[in-house]
């Protein structure tokens, strides 16, 4: 994978200096951790404070909130490896939905706003959450049915959003509501603070993505300022799909680094487990698992950092990046399986990098856009 | 107010290097990063100018090549700028011959301070901050865990077997620090892009106004005569719980005098 010590084309210096901060922080801060916070459940806030003191949440950002100043698709991309290294998909979703929540805020929302949501999520004080996804209907955002019906210099919301990272914490919500009639052109983006009141939240239970906190929203004739919308009243269809291929591309590269830690993990074990007296490294067959885990790996790994370089030079690959995701997805089913194959009783132990992955993988091939949804949109972008 | 902090670019221990056949020591010449147990210094010292409401930190350090990584790691964490003496001729230098050289920096600096880790991750001497304070003539205090700058003195906790030793002296002068006196900070982004921008003087022997003969090898007045292989690690004693381990496990402790 790309790494500080082995150079590509397209990582710099910069991104290799501050991979290898985050490589320290990841190793430190969170690695050690990782077990304890899924059974607990949550991960400290503190942790995005000590994330926010490295401006792990900037790219993308203006500097003058307190972000990067400029949109590094390939930065990002190192965040995502480095945080993925961790093993924990629930720390990566709980930390990043930041890079979800926050891109509308940055580029559709007044001045006024930015200076509200900003800085403080920027300094990881605050949590902010995207709350899109529906109880009735998931992919399908165009026939989403959460009301904000404009009284005064407010909107009052009623609905509910759920499968919202964060969605217990978070401190702002960047919401989808229904401001207008029927269909995509209805509907619009509100930034919702989390402490308004008639917003009420339940956590979920759920298969991995342990340590992140999901939650089902409900509003309940919560008023917002009017101020808090973002961009035009009925103009939040287009971006919300905007907002969905950076994110597509991060659970991407999450998914590959991830599908990269259940190798290094069956590695180890190879090289040290021996079975009818040899290392488990030395039969064919388990020889064969390991190199077929680095091949879909590497390729992978070097059609994302090609898409996030071309991304840089203003290209806007979706179907590509529709493509990716798929890859990257199947790339770490396929290779959690063999890890777990070739740890044998030991990957399913609770506590195991491998154990944890193995349930991670579904929400990873599911969140941001199923494979299937994936597919659909590339076939329809493709034209056939 | 003006720290200066000794710092040293070390091999990576993650990938340890080898020894020179020939002259017994560590080989540099592979990629180097900041010594860890500096960058509890560099803490200390941007802690130090912050609570004295401005100044800078400046680094000083010395390599027998060009690298500058592990500087960068610190002008990343906030110190202002470095000043590094790189030259083919230091290869060899021993503890006292770097004292004199860091000093000669550090006195053209005029800091009010200076913190040094008390021992490098390498070589281990665990000489220099005491003996570039000797070179100086400046006081010298050793394992300071915690300091309080006031006016032109400076009251220390020196951490001893016991405690702590409270010791006061005037101001300049010379701390050596321990890992884990402070939490260091990370980098951050911003940081790492302005690390960039910051000034790295590079001196040679020469500029110091010393000679090759001075330092190095020639000027060093210590060989490493011998070098043996650590052992390998034994395998340690397995005990079966049948019930009774713990009174195994208290005799064991009790034989080496844990307990």
């Amino acid at each position: 994978m790309g790494n500080a010590q082995v150079s590509t084309p397209f990582f710099t210096e910069d991104h290799n200096a501050f991979r290898a901060v985050l490589r320290d922080f990841v190793q430190k801060e969170i690695t050690p951790h990782a077990h304890e916070w899924d059974e607990a459940g949550e991960f400290p806030r503190e942790l995005y404070k000590k994330a926010g003191a490295l401006e792990l949440f900037g790219d993308g950002f203006s500097a003058e909130y307190g972000g990067h100043g400029q949109r590094d698709a390939l930065m990002r991309m190192v965040i995502m490896e480095e945080l993925s290294r961790s093993g924990s998909g629930g720390v990566v979703a709980g930390m990043l939905s930041n890079y979800i929540g926050l891109p509308m805020v940055e580029k559709y929302g007044t001045d006024a706003i930015k200076a509200q949501v900003l800085p403080p999520c920027m300094a990881g004080e605050h949590i902010a959450a995207l709350a899109i996804t529906e109880p009735g209907g998931g992919s399908d955002v165009a026939r989403l049915t959460t009301k904000a019906v404009r009284d005064g210099d407010h909107y009052v919301v009623n609905g509910s959003k759920t499968f919202i990272t964060s969605g217990m914490r978070a401190d702002w919500f960047t919401t989808a509501v229904r401001t207008g009639g029927d269909g995509p052109s209805g509907i619009s983006m509100l930034v919702i603070p989390g402490d308004v009141d008639g917003l009420s939240r339940t956590k979920l239970d759920k298969m991995g993505w342990l340590a992140s906190d999901t939650a089902t929203l409900y509003f309940d004739d919560a008023r917002v300022p009017v101020g808090n919308l973002l961009g035009e009243e009925n103009a939040g269809f287009n971006y919300i799909v905007n907002n969905f291929n950076p994110e597509r591309i991060d659970l991407a590269t999450q998914s590959v680094t991830f599908a990269r830690v259940c190798y290094e993990e069956a590695l180890a074990w190879a090289r040290e487990r021996h079975t009818f007296g040899k290392r488990l490294a030395d039969h064919q067959v388990i020889r064969h698992k390991l190199v077929e885990m680095d091949r879909r790996i590497n390729a992978c790994t070097a059609w994302l950092e090609l898409l996030s370089w071309r991304l840089n030079q203003g290209d806007d690959p979706v179907v590509e990046i529709s493509e990716a995701k798929v890859d990257a997805t199947l790339t770490f089913e396929f290779c959690a399986r063999e890890a777990a194959q070739i740890l044998g009783g030991a990957s399913y132990l609770r506590g195991s990098v491998v154990e944890r992955l193995y349930r991670e993988v579904r929400v990873q091939a599911i969140g941001g856009g199923s494979e299937e949804i994936m597919r659909d949109l590339a076939s329809r972008q493709l034209g056939f | 107010m003006k720290v200066a902090v000794c710092v040293k670019q070390i091999p990576d221990p993650a990938d340890p290097g080898a020894l020179d056949p020939e002259t017994r020591t560590l080989k540099r010449d592979v990629k180097l990063i900041l010594d860890e147990s500096d960058s509890y210094g560099v803490e200390m010292a941007l802690q130090l100018v912050d609570a004295a409401g401005g100044g800078e930190v400046v680094l000083v350090s010395m390599a027998p090549n060009n690298e500058r990584s592990g500087l960068s790691t610190a002008l990343a964490m906030g110190a202002a700028s470095a000043t590094l003496v790189s030259d083919p001729a230091l290869v060899g230098t021993d503890a006292l011959t770097t004292a004199k050289i860091l000093g000669k920096i550090i006195s053209d600096q005029e800091p009010d301070l200076v913190i040094a880790g008390s021992e490098s991750s390498d070589g281990y001497t665990g000489t220099v901050p005491e003996q570039i304070a000797g070179v100086l003539g400046w006081p010298s205090v050793t394992a300071a865990k915690a300091v309080a700058i006031d006016g032109s003195a400076m009251k220390v906790e020196r951490q001893t077997d016991a405690g702590y030793d409270e010791v006061e002296c005037s101001l300049p002068a010379v701390i050596s620090v321990t890992a884990g006196v402070v939490e260091p900070r990370y980098p951050s982004f911003k940081g790492i892009m302005a690390a960039k921008s910051k000034p790295v003087v590079q001196m040679t022997v020469a500029d110091l106004g010393m000679t090759a003969a001075e330092v190095g090898w020639a000027g060093s007045g210590q060989e490493v005569v011998d070098v043996t292989v650590a052992p390998v690690r034994e395998a340690g004693e397995k005990i079966e719980d049948d019930g009774e381990a713990h009174l195994k496990i208290i005799e064991f402790l009790e034989s080496v005098k844990a307990i």
